[in-house]
């Protein structure tokens, strides 16, 4: 396999909060291959907005990269100093935030913002820009005519698809969309991830896609990172980790998710339980205070993330026996009283 | 009734709890300078709808945002004012209640909130807060405790006590969508109306929370309408769906036969873009037209006509009743006889 757009080494995030501090992010590792698209996914607080962000180097003031590395086309983005790093965001790596009303300036036209990156950071001129924005425009299936639009005269959907040429405008290797399609209706929704695969595919490009949502994941995906509690819980091809799951909270993910394709009658299992404060996460594996399979290892010593197939990676100390678990997993008494 | 009569049911069982008739909600929009100068519009947020949900029956209502689905649940509770048409609950005309009666019927009517962190003050305890609703129905304060703790119990938070002394910010959202319906429920009411009740949770705590929608609505037999823009959840939750667009109703009948043969076009769409958690999914271009319509100016005849892949002449002249087609009610000239089509 040729080496990977991006590889993610043991990487730690942490906040200051109240004279403490809390990993957000513990140890994750993970590699971003070139030319696909790699679904981050998991729930509110698991780590995955931070990893996304934390990639391209804009946290949040009280947050800090406390260790690991990022490599990045053969470069260290997590050593290097910030005018260097500076020089690779929107050229290199460029992000797709959650609601493009919030990184869309209200009081300019569309037009001028993507001049704005075209010219100050792309140093086109004047003519070159506006082709260029013409040609973005069209990529993403806007008429031209629009250019001139300010973003409060665009819906949803289409001030999403402007936030895409924004982040194409400059032909970057990476792209990091921090839960795209989230704020949209169903069928907005389902166009913008069908533009975001035809570009991808068209750009050869690599997309890390932030999202809460599996099915969203199922749909575009060809890489998944599943995260828990700031840790990597589960790492595959797509297919591999939503139709043959090794981590049980993975498994019980899928319990708990509606599917409109299964059976009518078929019940929907939660995971009892919360995520762990992580402030003071529990000792061993973050998911066995929930996990139905929890053995006494599980609740003192961290599992390592293990191969057990190709490219298929699990933090379980039971990944083993992941065949027997997943038949139990489907049951729902399985999960009625965690462990 | 005319409805979906899916099931044999008994006479009082199917009698119609709630009867919308060619219900209204239209905004005018715009200030005194666009009316001067001939141009303030009007936003259709509800019109002319018409359903009846019978006792004991769950109806999702789904759409889009902008469809009209959450102001829908509001006229239902008298939280908006209807610019026409009647709601009938319990043969009684919700649109003429006034003070006592009003009071009685939000006591019989409730609403269960999207987000739970804003439905809850922040400042009340959780007994505060549950106890608000019971001395505004004059409950006497001996009988509150034994209520609230009953109420926490029905939606399965165990050990209600530990709870009863806990501020908002202590709980997790699934707790706290769960006392937000417990609140909802504490005057044992007939009639709920549940908006997106589950949209702001993580996915592992939302099956909890609408397995305990479900067992609820069971035990007390409640007539619940339950607003979502998800078809997966609907089908969760309700036996009946109806789908709205811009304002009206496109379709109406067993919600099973919906996600298996969606007859509207429009419900084609939407059926067809509902991702699902497994590999194997189409992935071919959705049957719509691109681009939501403007609420302010929808196409005449059929609303839905310019977005649709099968529009014909008739469409843009004629706005499309709604239609017995088999179990479900259809709002498309495809399905009329005189039509010939399909």
């Amino acid at each position: 396999m040729t080496e990977p757009l991006l590889s993610v080494r043991n990487l730690k995030v942490s906040y200051a909060v109240g004279g403490g501090s809390v990993d957000a992010v513990d140890g994750a590792s993970f590699d971003v291959p070139r030319g696909s698209i790699l679904g981050l996914v998991g729930e509110s607080g698991c780590g995955k907005t931070t990893v996304a962000r934390a990639i391209t180097r804009v946290i949040a003031d009280n947050a800090r990269i406390t260790g690991g590395e990022m490599i990045f086309e053969g470069t260290d983005i997590a050593a290097i100093p910030e005018r260097q790093m500076n020089a690779l965001r929107w050229r290199d790596i460029a992000f797709i935030p959650q609601s493009a009303m919030n990184s869309l300036d209200p009081v300019y036209t569309v037009e001028s913002q993507l001049h704005e990156v075209l010219r100050r950071r792309g140093g086109m001129d004047r003519r070159a820009a506006q082709a260029r924005a013409e040609e973005l425009f069209e990529m993403v299936g806007i008429e031209k005519s629009r250019l001139r639009d300010y973003p409060h005269q665009f819906s949803g959907g289409m001030r999403q698809r402007v936030a895409i040429a924004l982040a194409l405008a400059l032909n970057p290797k990476l792209v990091i969309a921090d839960e795209p399609v989230t704020a949209l209706d169903v069928i907005v929704q389902r166009q913008i991830l069908d533009q975001l695969r035809e570009l991808q595919a068209m750009l050869g490009i690599s997309v890390i896609l932030v999202t809460h949502d599996i099915s969203v994941v199922a749909y575009v995906c060809d890489r998944t990172v599943v995260m828990y509690a700031g840790r990597i819980a589960e790492e595959g091809p797509m297919e591999a980790v939503l139709t043959r799951p090794m981590h049980p909270y993975t498994m019980g993910l899928r319990n708990a998710f509606p599917d409109l394709k299964g059976a009518a009658s078929g019940t929907l299992t939660p995971i009892e339980g919360a995520p762990p404060n992580l402030a003071s996460p529990p000792p061993g594996c973050r998911f066995a205070p929930r996990c139905p399979f929890a053995l006494e290892v599980c609740t003192r010593a961290q599992p390592p993330l293990r191969e057990l197939a190709s490219g298929h990676r699990v933090a379980c100390h039971r990944a083993d026996e992941a065949p027997v678990l997943r038949e139990l997993a489907v049951r729902t008494e399985t999960w009625l009283v965690p462990a | 009734m005319a409805g979906a009569g899916m099931r044999p049911i008994d006479p009082i069982a199917s009698e119609p709890l709630v009867s919308i008739r060619d219900v209204q909600l239209h905004y005018r929009m715009g200030g005194i300078f666009s009316a001067m100068r001939g141009r303030s519009s009007v936003v259709k947020a509800v019109d002319g709808v018409s359903f009846e949900i019978r006792r004991g029956e769950s109806v999702g209502l789904l759409g889009e945002s902008g469809c009209g689905k959450t102001s829908m649940g509001r006229l239902l509770l008298k939280l908006e004012e209807a610019t026409g048409g009647e709601i009938v609950f319990a043969g009684e005309p919700v649109t003429a209640l006034k003070r006592a009666a009003l009071k009685r019927y939000r006591a019989r009517a409730q609403l269960i909130f999207q987000n739970p962190f804003d439905a809850v003050n922040p400042r009340f305890s959780i007994r505060a807060a549950l106890s608000e609703p019971l001395e505004n129905a004059g409950i006497p304060a001996a009988e509150r405790e034994g209520r609230i703790v009953k109420a926490l119990e029905l939606v399965r938070l165990p050990q209600p006590q530990q709870f009863l002394d806990r501020y908002p910010h202590q709980l997790s959202g699934g707790q706290l969508q769960r006392v937000v319906m417990a609140r909802a429920l504490i005057l044992e009411p007939d009639f709920v109306v549940a908006d997106e009740p589950v949209s702001m949770l993580d996915v592992s705590v939302r099956a909890g929370v609408l397995n305990v929608f479900r067992d609820v609505r069971d035990r007390l037999g409640l007539t619940a309408i339950y607003i979502s823009h998800d078809l997966a959840l609907v089908r969760y939750v309700c036996e009946r769906t109806i789908v709205m667009y811009l304002g009206k109703v496109m379709e109406d009948g067993p919600t099973e036969d919906i996600v298996r043969e969606p007859l509207h076009p429009y419900t084609q769409a939407l059926v067809a873009a509902v991702p699902v958690p497994q590999p194997d999914q189409s992935h071919d271009p959705l049957p719509i037209g691109r681009g939501a319509p403007d609420p302010r100016n929808p196409p005449s005849g059929c609303v839905f006509r310019d977005r649709c892949p099968y529009a014909f002449e008739r469409c843009p002249v004629e706005v499309p009743r709604l239609r017995q087609v088999g179990t479900r009610k259809v709002a498309c000239h495809l399905f009329d006889d005189t039509t010939g089509k399909q």
